[in-house]
């Protein structure tokens, strides 16, 4: 293989693996923003990878070539709806916020797991039949090098989950949503004082953040495993989070953390065939993302610091 | 209400909501709850067999809840028992396998392995949060995921290419003919009997020593610690060393008793999670965890049953785990709630 092909083959990949990253780290962006800690993703993305692979069975005769988008909706919702549960102990029950995401997680593990077992009577789903299409864009796929790089046979859901990463960029850092969803998580008494209303803008990032796990493990369940058992997500949501600190608790940050650690993964799979490549031994890229995140949290890349209300329930009156 | 019988009271009514909330989802699912439970129980209780690998499934669970009950007390939050669990598991089987000697060093030494290892996992998110202060749950977290592919490489280089080791030496088997014999040729090993005398262990550490105080101290309050003239930093990565080496040896347990051999894992073995719920259902006390490991050990085991005998799915039993943990969490609305009754019942006296 010669170092453009190599090239060729790596990027899309890369791209191809960190789409439900950046989607699910976005989303942990929103919730530790407002100081809420979210170690639930992991389990808001399993909710979301077997609600988007159910749908995705049971519908696909009926809405044909837009099941996976619909199926992605789908998944949002149920997401949504238990991430309710990790806003209600965590913020209006004062519960501790990590002792919440771990139940989150048992929790989503389980019932999806007992579902499948009950609709299917096996331990895992079908594969689905309608999956997201690859396509190359026209025009810009013609331009030399770049074309080839990021425009050819490549999947909607990685633009989808960019464009994402974006928008959110711009909603906490230009918008006023955004200026109260950032002081609500440093200093919810000065944003109490305000009259920011703390618990509704926690409430309202935790469901964001739910949101956006789901969608990220539908579209990590229709592109990568294309079914759903107890080993789909496996550690994906861990690994969203792991970038959403890399990434510094910004969106596009997480987003870069997210790509890069898209190229790790991929290299651990693809590695053996790729010249140079081959000879690292692959458990050298698969604890590479984890070493990282450790490594910037030390402050060896950079001073990695999180919000400073991160972690404590906010209570009226309490100093 | 006395502040005792509250704490005594919120993580029982937690488990009786987490088994009435499993009940219900039984019944909304088509299965019948009655029937479920029963399976449940027999699962647990049914002959000698299943009484003796219901104690060998506590058994990981006591020491995994020792550790995370340890690192609370010194007001730190270890996730990484998962990790420290399956390198102690490797580090033990390891010694198992490498070496022949006379079980009265080789057991020790393979035990002994296992909790450096652990100790060792845990030592680096210790040390993190002293020097950097760095938050411990992210780095235990990572740490997990690097034991997991690190002991699986490991694992493919010992075993030459393969996926589990050998079997262990029986010098360094916890396995025991006499317990086997007596439980109809269950796997139950003399773990439990290290597990429960580790049990006393802690309870040592935290009230006879002032090791036990300055770390409970920490726990209370970094800044009057600070200035009593404790050093925090050191009390820190002790906690998290000592924590680190519970969880070895829960990996011990598994690696010299149940199964005499390491294999190579596609995902945790949810002891070290399962060690959370432990932990907090026992309130972080010695004695709590003896129950919180009793009754999840259980649960986990006997969930096996169910399938067989009421064609129930067995992760029926992770979600009541999962939902107990939720209501042990928000305990604050449990207190809430009962300091109210005990107020309604003054009023009308």
């Amino acid at each position: 293989m010669t170092f453009l092909e190599v090239l060729y083959f790596i990027v899309p990949s890369a791209i191809f693996y960190a789409a439900p990253l950046i989607l699910v780290a976005i989303g942990g962006v929103f919730s530790e923003r407002s100081g809420v800690v979210n170690i639930g993703l992991e389990g808001l993305m399993v909710i979301g990878a077997f609600t988007g692979i159910l749908f995705n069975l049971f519908y696909a005769d009926t809405f044909g070539g837009a099941t996976p988008w619909l199926a992605l909706i789908a998944a949002m919702v149920a997401a949504l709806l238990l991430s309710l549960l990790h806003a209600v102990a965590s913020i209006s029950f004062r519960a501790d916020q990590v002792v919440s995401g771990v139940a989150i997680n048992l929790l989503a593990i389980a019932l999806a797991l007992y579902l499948v077992k009950k609709i299917f009577g096996k331990g895992q789903t079908d594969f689905i039949t309608e999956r997201f299409a690859r396509y190359s864009v026209p025009v810009l796929s013609d331009i030399p090098f770049i074309g080839d790089l990021f425009f050819k046979s490549i999947y909607n859901t990685s633009f989808f989950a960019i464009a994402v990463a974006i928008l959110a960029w711009f909603v906490i850092y230009k918008t006023p949503f955004g200026l109260r969803l950032r002081a609500v998580g440093e200093h919810p008494m000065a944003a109490d004082t305000m009259g920011i209303n703390v618990t509704r803008m926690r409430y309202i990032a935790v469901m964001i953040s739910g949101a956006l796990a789901g969608i990220g493990g539908a579209i990590y369940a229709q592109t990568i495993s294309n079914d759903f058992g107890h080993a789909t997500i496996n550690g994906q949501g861990f690994m969203a989070l792991a970038a959403m600190i890399f990434g510094k608790w910004h969106p596009l940050g997480a987003m870069g953390a997210a790509l890069f650690f898209g190229l790790a993964q991929s290299l651990s799979i693809a590695g053996s065939s790729i010249p140079y490549i081959q000879n690292i031994p692959s458990v050298f890229l698969l604890i590479l993302p984890y070493v990282l995140t450790i490594l910037a949290l030390a402050g060896f890349i950079g001073k990695a610091n999180a919000p400073k209300a991160i972690g404590k329930p906010y209570i009226k009156g309490e100093r | 209400m006395s502040n005792r019988a509250t704490n005594i009271l919120v993580p029982l009514i937690s488990v009786i909501l987490g088994l009435l909330v499993g009940a219900i989802i039984m019944l909304v699912s088509g299965y019948n709850p009655i029937r479920g439970y029963t399976a449940l129980w027999n699962g647990i209780f049914g002959d000698l067999y299943t009484i003796g690998e219901t104690l060998r499934q506590i058994t990981p669970y006591l020491l995994a809840g020792l550790a995370v009950a340890f690192a609370f007390r010194s007001g730190l939050f270890n996730i990484g028992v998962e990790g420290q669990l399956i390198v102690g598991w490797f580090a033990a089987a390891y010694v198992g396998v490498a070496v022949e000697l006379p079980k009265i060093i080789h057991l020790p030494l393979a035990i002994l392995a296992a909790a450096v290892a652990g100790a060792l996992w845990g030592f680096v998110p210790g040390l993190l949060k002293a020097k950097f202060r760095v938050h411990e749950v992210i780095v235990t977290i990572m740490m997990n995921y690097i034991a997991l592919h690190v002991t699986n490489a490991l694992i493919k280089t010992v075993s030459g290419g393969g996926d589990r080791t050998e079997l262990i030496f029986t010098s360094a088997s916890l396995r025991s003919e006499f317990l086997q014999n007596l439980t109809e040729f269950s796997r139950l090993h003399y773990g439990i009997l290290l597990a429960l005398v580790m049990v006393g262990v802690m309870w040592l550490i935290l009230e006879k020593t002032t090791l036990g105080f300055e770390l409970k101290a920490v726990g209370f309050n970094q800044n009057a610690s600070e200035y009593a003239g404790m050093n925090v930093n050191k009390n820190i990565i002790l906690a998290m060393v000592i924590s680190g080496a519970f969880a070895g040896m829960a990996g011990a347990m598994e690696a010299l008793g149940t199964f005499e051999y390491v294999s190579s894992k596609g995902g945790f073995t949810g002891i070290g999670f399962d060690g959370i719920a432990v932990a907090l259902l026992g309130m972080n006390t010695p004695i709590g965890v003896i129950f919180g490991a009793t009754l999840f050990g259980s649960l986990k085991y006997g969930a096996l049953n169910m399938p067989n005998e009421a064609q129930i799915p067995m992760e029926i039993v992770e979600i009541v785990i999962a939902v107990i943990i939720f209501f042990v969490a928000s305990g604050y609305v449990i207190r809430l709630f009962l300091l109210r009754a005990a107020n309604k019942k003054k009023e009308v006296k």
